[in-house]
């Protein structure tokens, strides 16, 4: 068996104490540890930013941090942006603006944008740009993200 | 045509919230049970001879459940030509071909297990030219090919490595050259590509001791699945179960059967486990379809008026290791060789040719984008030659109504002119902006290549509230097939979508469909679901009618009630047609409604061997494309001014969404005519991740204006007909014409890299 770490972390406001796998990815420990699904795989090298989930308000690609890493933070995934059965504004204007196909980097490109707009409340196109270009979409939806992105940072 | 309340608006996604909130559940989401892991033991050259596959030390490694090699799967498996083993029996074809299978109760310890496996293989000589493999003293790829399966509408050369040659002859080529002013030769190449869904392919089985096989799958098709592996595995198709859950994007990679079947073994041996293959972006990339690239060369005659007399194409296609669906690409692109162009003499030879490469497949577009990528440069040159605007000699030829393809079939339905003249006014056309800006446009058509036989069919089900559920079997990969059938299915029904739920597909649950390939399922899959639902309705005015003793010809439905037309008052609920079926004094009227729908395609025929005349077509969806660049001179940049796309929908079921397509069609188009191709060194891909091989990103998307055409198809669901594919086949000619346009120079290949760009203007710049 594995060398195994006991972390202490937030995930989705809710306060853990779990067991991980030294040399086990945060990706891996979301999905097979926490039973968070929501968060994809698609390259496990952080290049297509499918795995994106806020670690302390900052988009990381969970494939490329250790699970270990985890230690000590506050994790939002997916799961965490709807509160008490009401969707985050950036949810809500992804359907209105029909910004997905198959929706597999959906979940990652919402938490990429959710980090853009803590960060600067009112972004123009070039920031909207330059924010999600680590979150490939190969249904190309980009028309569709960026009217999503700036239509949910005006609420 | 009546007013239409569902059919034509932009309804929410019906899978919008559950995709928004990491709800919806793909394959890998699914825990159903304990759990193997399975990983494959890839082949280290192209071609050659397996000598020896020692999997002792593997055997012994701690996790290790199982390991199979090619002798424990003894048939073939394939589409169209049973060609392609699922891991390779004595010779491997392909670099990255599996060899062998481990399963084990960890994916480390199955990847740590596959080091230790050590084959020895004894290398042959390779082909990974298609024009040196098609040559009588090639190395054979498969030297059995005159003893493999074939649906007898191809046309292998056992003995050599074509494994199929498509011949289409209209007209008389002789006299089309002769009535020609102007003979313009030109070669093209088009290389491969890779769909690279961001979701990779995913399979995983389950076998039950009643010898019931369960298979989960990213399957564009599940009962195409379930079809080939009941052939490939001997088993009664009731005993497979195969289920599509949501799939991460498909492009075609996902059509037709895939990995499923190296699980399926493995799960038999150990029932009740679930056994799992999730393959790695590499080996997506190496190991699954890729775009068959194509060599071709194209000979047109030209009056000199601009009209085309006399087209000659020749087509050579890399189809890889094995090309059990490639064939029917070929096909395809051959019965459709004159593009959206009404020609008079065509002589088309398209030849499926075995290499050692990657194996390739079914791509968004299935040889249009390849095919007619020569075809609209072709025009270009034309255009120069004759010193016509491009935008004209594509309207003197362009299709009408009443024109015949290149198979000779007649189109109907066809606004390709409004195609064309749309996009050209939006982008403004004829006017030059500037030293290093250009324009170019480029026309589209493509109808479903399927088999005449390929079928669909539905089931809906009115619950006891009046709510229904529709039951069909197409995969939802993102295109929105699940919307646009509930809004088809509640025109029909006069139930409102949000009263309908419909699921993925489960071949134990839903009825018959082909695939969810060639953009058909929105004309076929629609026309049953519309059957289905009038079924449906007629069977609620008939209980209705004995509910209320009224004649069903005077009653009507408005979702909620059903009444008479004569005396509205006389009505009953939806609740009480479908829960209580009774009469007031407790006599039953009828069981639950269940409606049925089924549809195969009745204008369609086989193509003449020696011709390719016929009708290959169910239906045709034109569209074009425009666009104005501005070239950097310097570094051989490409900025995209403006993109405009439009493509005729029939009737846009859902609007939106099918704005959305067009979009993402574009931008995949987009996407290969700037970045994307896949390289290989002696069969071993060189670019296997997203770094190496670069595709859109949203930082260099530009805003598209997109146009939505709608001439009815008269035998699509509402006048609607399928539009998933078409959008992307114009992007890359279009833009490569809008280069040439601001530079003058030419391109007989994609992607417009910086440095081909570049080079081309050096090219020119040198010859002053």
């Amino acid at each position: 068996m594995s060398e195994k770490m006991t972390i202490k972390f937030t995930v989705n406001g809710i306060q853990e104490k779990k067991e991980a796998a030294v040399g086990q990815t945060l990706l891996k420990f979301i999905r097979d540890e926490l039973h968070l699904t929501g968060t994809k795989e698609g390259c496990e090298i952080g290049e297509c930013g499918a795995c994106i989930v806020l670690l302390d308000d900052r988009p990381v690609n969970s494939c490329l941090i250790l699970a270990v890493e985890l230690d000590g933070k506050n994790l939002v995934t997916i799961e965490g942006l709807s509160q008490n059965g009401e969707m985050d504004r950036l949810q809500q204007a992804f359907i209105d603006h029909a910004a997905f196909q198959c929706g597999y980097c959906t979940p990652g490109m919402i938490m990429s944008a959710r980090a853009l707009i803590d960060r600067k409340p009112e972004p123009t196109d070039e920031d909207i740009n330059e924010a999600l270009s680590g979150n490939l979409c190969r249904c190309g939806a980009y028309q569709e993200i960026r009217e999503a992105v700036k239509d949910a940072s005006k609420k | 045509m009546a007013d239409l309340k569902y059919v034509g608006t932009s309804v929410t996604r019906k899978d919008a919230v559950e995709k928004v909130t990491g709800q919806a559940k793909f394959i890998e989401d699914l825990y159903i049970g304990p759990m193997l892991y399975a990983k494959m033991k890839k082949s280290s050259v192209a071609h050659g001879k397996i000598i020896n596959i020692d999997t002792s030390k593997a055997e012994a490694h701690p996790g290790v459940k199982a390991i199979l090699t090619g002798k424990d799967y003894k048939n073939r498996i394939g589409l169209y030509l049973i060609d392609r083993s699922i891991i390779a029996v004595d010779k491997v074809r392909f670099y990255g071909e599996p060899v062998a299978v481990v399963a084990a109760d960890s994916e480390k310890a199955a990847a740590e297990a596959v080091e230790l496996i050590e084959v020895e293989y004894e290398e042959l000589p390779a082909v990974f030219d298609p024009r040196e493999g098609m040559k009588p003293d090639a190395p054979l790829v498969h030297e059995d090919l005159e003893n493999y399966d074939i649906v007898p509408i191809f046309y292998p050369k056992p003995g050599t490595n074509i494994a199929n040659h498509f011949k289409l002859r209209k007209g008389d080529i002789d006299k089309g050259f002769e009535e020609a002013d102007h003979v313009i030769e030109r070669e093209y190449y088009v290389p491969q590509m890779q769909h690279v869904p961001i979701e990779t392919h995913k399979a995983a089985a389950h076998w039950s001791p009643d010898g019931k096989l369960t298979v989960w799958s990213t399957a564009q098709s599940p009962n195409v699945v379930r079809q080939l592996l009941a052939k490939c595995f001997e088993m009664p198709m009731h005993k497979i179960r195969v289920i599509s859950n949501f799939i991460g994007g498909g492009f075609g990679c996902k059509a037709g059967a895939s990995i499923e079947g190296l699980v399926v073994p493995l799960a038999m041996k150990f029932p009740g486990y679930v056994v799992r293959i999730v393959f790695s972006r590499e080996e997506d990339m190496q190991g699954t379809f890729t775009r068959q690239a194509l060599f071709s060369k194209l000979k047109t005659g030209i009056r000199k008026d601009g009209r085309i007399t006399a087209l000659q194409y020749e087509m050579i296609w890399d189809g890889g290791a094995y090309t059990e669906y490639g064939v029917n690409i070929v096909r395809a692109a051959g019965y459709s060789s004159s593009g959206a162009y009404d020609i008079p003499n065509v002589k088309t030879d398209s030849y499926c040719v075995y290499t050692n490469n990657s194996i390739g497949g079914p791509v968004r577009g299935f040889g249009m984008c390849e095919m007619q990528w020569g075809i609209e440069r072709q025009i270009e040159a034309i255009a120069e030659e004759l010193g016509m605007d491009p935008l004209e000699v594509r309207l003197i030829n362009g299709m009408k109504k009443g024109s015949t393809t290149a198979a000779g079939q007649v189109v109907h339905d066809v606004d390709f002119e409004k195609c064309l003249k749309t996009v050209t006014d939006k982008i403004g056309w004829g006017k030059k902006e500037g030293k290093f800006r250009g324009k170019g446009i480029a026309g589209l058509v493509k109808c479903p290549a399927q088999p005449s036989n390929a079928a669909s069919s539905a089931i809906i089900r009115i619950n006891e509230d009046g709510t229904a559920h529709v039951l069909v079997g197409g995969s939802e990969m993102g295109q929105g097939m699940l919307t646009a059938m509930s809004q088809i299915a509640a025109e029909g029904l006069h139930i409102p979508t949000d009263r309908i739920e419909i699921r993925v597909p489960d071949t134990d649950f839903t009825p018959y469909d082909w695939q969810s390939v060639g953009s058909r399922v929105t004309y076929t899959s629609g026309r049953a679901v519309k059957q289905a639902a009038e079924d449906a309705l007629g069977q609620i005015y008939r209980v209705a009618s004995d509910l209320l003793e009224v004649p069903a010809e005077e009653l009507t439905f408005d979702g909620k009630h059903v009444y008479s037309t004569k005396d509205p008052e006389v009505k009953a609920t939806i609740r009480e047609v479908a829960d209580s079926c009774k009469k007031c004094t407790g006599e039953g009227i009828a069981g639950p409604i269940i409606g049925r729908g089924s549809f195969v395609p009745t204008n369609m025929t086989n193509l003449d061997p020696e011709t390719g005349q016929g009708n290959p077509g169910l239906f045709y969806c034109f569209g074009a494309t425009a666009v104005e660049v501005e070239v950097d001179p310097e570094t051989g940049v490409i900025k995209i001014l403006q993109l405009a796309a439009s493509i005729d929908a029939g009737k846009a079921v859902n609007p939106q969404l099918c704005t959305v397509q067009l979009h993402g069609g574009t931008i995949m188009g987009l996407s290969t005519a700037l970045f994307e191709e896949v390289r290989f060194d002696k069969g071993v891909m060189l670019n296997n991740n997203f770094t190496d091989y670069k595709i859109a990103s949203i930082d260099n998307t530009p805003h598209i204006d997109s146009f939505i055409i709608e001439t009815p198809e008269s035998g699509g669901p509402y006048g609607a007909r399928g539009i998933g594919e078409q959008p992307m086949i114009g992007v890359a000619p279009a833009i490569a014409n809008a280069v040439c346009d601001a530079l003058g120079v030419e391109f007989n290949t994609f992607p417009l890299t910086p440095e081909r760009v570049w080079e081309a203007i050096k090219k020119k710049q040198a010859k002053g």
